[in-house]
């Protein structure tokens, strides 16, 4: 049974993406609706990883419950370096590398999601299944957000 | 004569359930002037959305003066107070009259060659070096809907820009989003007359006796006659409807969501619901019903800081109404969550079946007087005739009629919204911006940035406007409008009444209708359709007219059955009409039929947390035989909030005596003579714990900015403060940035309409003498 790796993989994988929503959200703090919906949706992947974290010991894995923060330091010099930058549009370009990670990387947290609900019909694992049920769902909206911003950031960036 | 400033909705005139509103005409003259001695020239009102029809008087070509028309369906002859003064500001001295340029700095007298001819060159040096995405208009919902279609023609078809947007994104974004939401498409489901039937009429967020007093009058003449409507009022401030519901529910700003999910548990846990409606004419309800069943009354109550019983109260007589009218307003568009709230209101009403019946509907209103054809012209960031952007075979449609290639028309995205247009501005990559009729320097959410960058020298700000605002002083051009009274056009209210408004006297100087500056330049950029023809082939308003009757033919938004002849001489008249509805529709949605169907609705919607898009193919599978949608969303907490006792909740908002910036009704002595100064409002505790008391001076403070307002205490709940918008400096004392609100407020929009969020900001006020600005 390979199921304990599965939920480890998920943990680790969802763990950095709401790392890396911060971070995004903290680079481009001038584009509000990017900073403010970066900030939820990094709070979402927090849920899922404390969600795991208490599937974990019924199948032999302990995991910690909230993520590690990053450092107050280093989060204030991205916020205070996106304010300065703000008004150049080389940000808008980097946004859009932001964007794309961000979506590449969700979208491998839902490849995870996906292999650990087969895994859990598979071996009748009533609670792990219901576990992919509730946060799978939400990690398909955190891909359409990015794919969505992609989408509306893109013409701009790519023509101007 | 009822003095109108100190008693805004006049005298009752009090009617029963299901009986005619009576008749009450309205007038008001410059001094001296005799009825009989004036012109009339029939209009409608332009100072709120309401839609009121009235006619304009002139003499010795002037405009005289202002009287309802009884014949009209919205108003049956009454008069806003704002309408009976706010003429005078036509005659203004200080009106615009030449085009003025910026040479060397400053703003110089010139004419109108030289003001079209710099647009038309900096338009084509862009077009050449930077593409169509480097220029951006930004109108309004004060224009006319011939001007907004061609305005909209002009972006689409002849720059090919995805950048236009109006000031409706404050205003009405937010109600256009919950309709599309619920019903695939935009439309107002109701009609003012359900107010003459309704026996429960529920005002969500939505001060009505001071945003469309005669729309009060109303609502007030059926509290003073038979069988009186409960009211119930979910509002943070005592406000006059407040003092007249049976039910008020004043809750925590920011919670407006949590407030709905808490009714609709309550509604759905008493089986209050009507099934049969929902089995045949909804999808999602099982949806709905899971994610409410998380909110009962004690825990809502705690989030929103009501009484749970309140609460109950609320949901019990919304339960057992027999004709429930809804209404929303900015409470709810300004704030937090704001679509997903207004669609929460939507889902009560469907969930209930009430909806299409005289007294059982939803108003999802307007700020503005033509909002509505800011909305269905295209220019809220939508395509004309309520198209879906995502419907190749929408775009089409727009291509074959206008003649171009379908590649020209911007459809790779929705539209882009006017705060995202300043952030490309900001960034500099969108290096043009054309205001029309608009005042962002003051009606924009933390004015400091706006003004940083609509003053930048690398972007090129064109203004066209009445007034020198504090937008034109930021300009490059600034063109002299023609304002209403002066022009003919078209406009529609919120509940889709079409009237039309004519021309009663010369524009000042050499000001002229918006209409003839969007062709003017449309004919100096020489822009051509597919054949070599004119892409703009009309002048004149009547002609504009019947290109957009061909635009909206077929669509929910039907024009065809109107002409200017029609609309003279009666009642305004409301769409779609066409050969089906010669006399127009009063309510949509009378037999369970939405727009939604997949190829035909406006739009396939968005997540309400995250505001991504639904794919075709979801929506499809969701909702393939055009249902109503039930959609449901959990509360979050605002972005900002404050963190202790010293920190207030800041909400702004209107006064009955002014509109927008105050443009005009700053300058009619009545309405500048009842609310001259900006004032802060904060309740007896907070402003007891603050060492304020009434009329003392008040210093308020954000993160990004300061004002400075005289206190009035009381009215409101605890933990909240209060400042209209309206003031900016145009008529300031001094030279600071100290009186308008905006300069507190958040930089924070909603997910899905794109609204900014007013009424979510977190200030500090103390009491503070006049040379007191220190910051944060």
């Amino acid at each position: 049974m390979k199921l304990d790796l599965a939920l480890r993989e998920l943990h680790r994988s969802e763990t950095s993406l709401g790392r890396r929503f911060r971070r995004v959200g903290e680079r481009h703090q001038a584009d509000h609706d990017v900073f403010h919906l970066c900030a939820d949706l990094a709070g979402w992947s927090d849920d899922h990883v404390r969600r795991i974290a208490e599937a974990g010991p019924s199948h032999g894995v302990r995991l910690a419950d909230s993520p590690p923060r990053n450092g107050r330091l280093l989060s204030s010099v991205r916020k205070m370096t996106s304010v300065a930058l703000g008004r150049r549009p080389e940000p808008g370009l980097l946004l859009l590398a932001d964007l794309r990670s961000v979506y590449l990387h969700v979208a491998a947290v839902s490849v995870d999601w996906e292999l650990l609900a087969q895994g859990a019909q598979a071996a009748r694992e009533a609670d792990l299944l219901e576990l992919a049920t509730q946060c799978h769902p939400e990690t398909l909206r955190q891909m359409d957000w990015a794919n969505t911003m992609l989408k509306e950031l893109a013409p701009q960036v790519l023509t101007s | 004569m009822t003095d109108r400033i100190a008693e805004p909705w006049g005298a009752r005139t009090p009617y029963a359930a299901g009986q005619r509103w009576p008749d009450r005409v309205d007038t008001e003259l410059a001094e001296g002037l005799d009825p009989e001695a004036v012109d009339w020239t029939q209009s409608a009102a332009v100072l709120h959305s309401n839609g009121d029809g009235i006619d304009i008087a002139s003499h010795n070509g002037r405009i005289a003066g202002v009287r309802g028309r009884r014949a009209d369906r919205v108003n049956h002859g009454r008069v806003d107070p704002k309408d009976l003064f706010g003429w005078q500001a036509n005659n203004s001295p200080d009106r615009l009259t030449v085009p003025l340029v910026r040479d060397g700095g400053r703003m110089v007298e010139s004419d109108w060659d030289t003001a079209m001819n710099r647009i038309v060159a900096t338009t084509k040096a862009l077009l050449r070096d930077a593409g169509p995405g480097s220029i951006g208009f930004y109108t309004s919902g004060q224009l006319m809907l011939e001007e907004y279609y061609t305005l909209g023609v002009i972006a689409r078809a002849g720059l090919g820009t995805n950048h236009i947007d109006g000031n409706t994104r404050l205003c009405t974004a937010t109600a256009e989003w919950a309709l599309k939401e619920t019903f695939g498409c935009d439309g107002q489901p109701g009609s003012y007359t359900d107010v003459d039937h309704a026996d429960v009429i529920a005002l969500y967020g939505h001060n009505v006796a001071e945003t469309q007093t005669v729309l009060w009058s109303r609502m007030l003449d059926r509290l003073a006659g038979a069988n009186p409507p409960h009211i119930i009022c979910v509002d943070p401030r005592e406000t006059p409807v407040a003092r007249e519901a049976t039910v008020h529910l004043a809750p925590v700003p920011g919670t407006n969501l949590a407030l709905m999910n808490g009714l609709l548990h309550e509604v759905i846990a008493h089986d209050w619901v009507d099934r049969d409606y929902i089995a045949a004419h909804t999808v999602g309800y099982d949806a709905l019903a899971a994610c409410v069943a998380d909110y009962p009354p004690e825990r809502v109550a705690k989030i929103c800081d009501v009484a749970a019983d309140d609460l109950r109260r609320a949901a019990e007589i919304i339960g057992h109404a027999q004709r429930l009218l809804s209404t929303v307003l900015q409470g709810f568009y300004q704030s937090h969550q704001a679509t997903a709230a207004a669609v929460a209101v939507n889902n009560l009403n469907v969930i209930r079946g009430m909806l299409g019946r005289p007294g059982a509907g939803i108003l999802q209103m307007n700020g503005q007087p033509t909002a509505q054809n800011t909305r269905e012209c295209g220019a809220n960031g939508d395509l004309p005739g309520f198209r879906n952007w995502r419907n190749d075979g929408h775009v089409a449609e727009l291509a074959r009629l206008w003649n171009v290639d379908i590649a020209t028309i911007p459809h790779y995205s929705e539209p882009t919204h006017a705060m995202q247009m300043l952030r490309f501005a900001e960034q500099g990559t969108l290096r043009m911006l054309w205001v029309s009729a608009t005042n962002p320097a003051v009606s924009l959410p933390e004015l400091r940035r706006i003004r940083h960058i609509l003053g930048q020298t690398r972007l090129f700000l064109v203004v066209q406007d009445i007034f020198a605002t504090e937008t034109a002083e930021l300009a490059d051009v600034v063109l002299p409008a023609a304002a209403w009274g002066e022009k003919t056009g078209v406009f529609t209210n919120a509940d889709r009444t079409v009237h039309i408004s004519d021309k009663a006297v010369d524009p000042p100087g050499q000001a002229r209708p918006d209409l003839d500056i969007f062709c003017d330049y449309a004919e100096r950029m020489d822009f051509r359709d597919s054949d070599g023809a004119p892409l703009i082939a009309w002048r004149d308003p009547e002609s504009a007219f019947q290109a957009w009757q061909r635009c909206s033919a077929g669509r929910p938004c039907d024009y065809t059955g109107l002409s200017y002849e029609k609309l003279r001489g009666g009642s305004g008249i409301q769409w779609p009409c066409n050969a089906e509805h010669p006399d127009g529709t009063e309510r949509l949605y009378a037999d369970g039929e939405f727009w939604s169907e997949p190829d035909y609705c406006e739009s396939y919607g968005k997540d309400l947390i995250t505001g991504a898009s639904i794919e075709p193919t979801q929506y499809r599978a969701t909702n393939p035989d055009g249902k109503a949608m039930l959609r449901p969303a959990g509360y979050t907490p605002p972005h900002e909030r404050p963190v202790d006792d010293d920190e207030l909740w800041l909400t702004t908002g209107r006064t009955v005596y002014h509109f927008h910036t105050r443009t005009k009704t700053g300058r009619a002595p009545q309405l500048n003579n009842a609310a001259p100064q900006v004032w802060v409002q904060l309740s007896a505790g907070d402003a007891r714990r603050r060492g304020i008391r009434e009329d003392d001076p008040a210093v308020i403070r954000s993160p990004r900015g300061c004002v400075q307002a005289r206190a009035r205490v009381g009215g409101i709940r605890d933990g909240v403060a209060f400042l209209p918008f309206h003031y900016g400096y145009w008529d300031a004392d001094d030279d600071g940035h100290h009186r308008a609100a905006n300069e507190l407020t958040i930089t924070d929009w909603d997910a899905v309409s794109k609204q900014p969020q007013f009424k979510t900001s977190v200030v500090r006020i103390s009491r503070g003498a006049e040379e007191d600005r220190s910051g944060w």
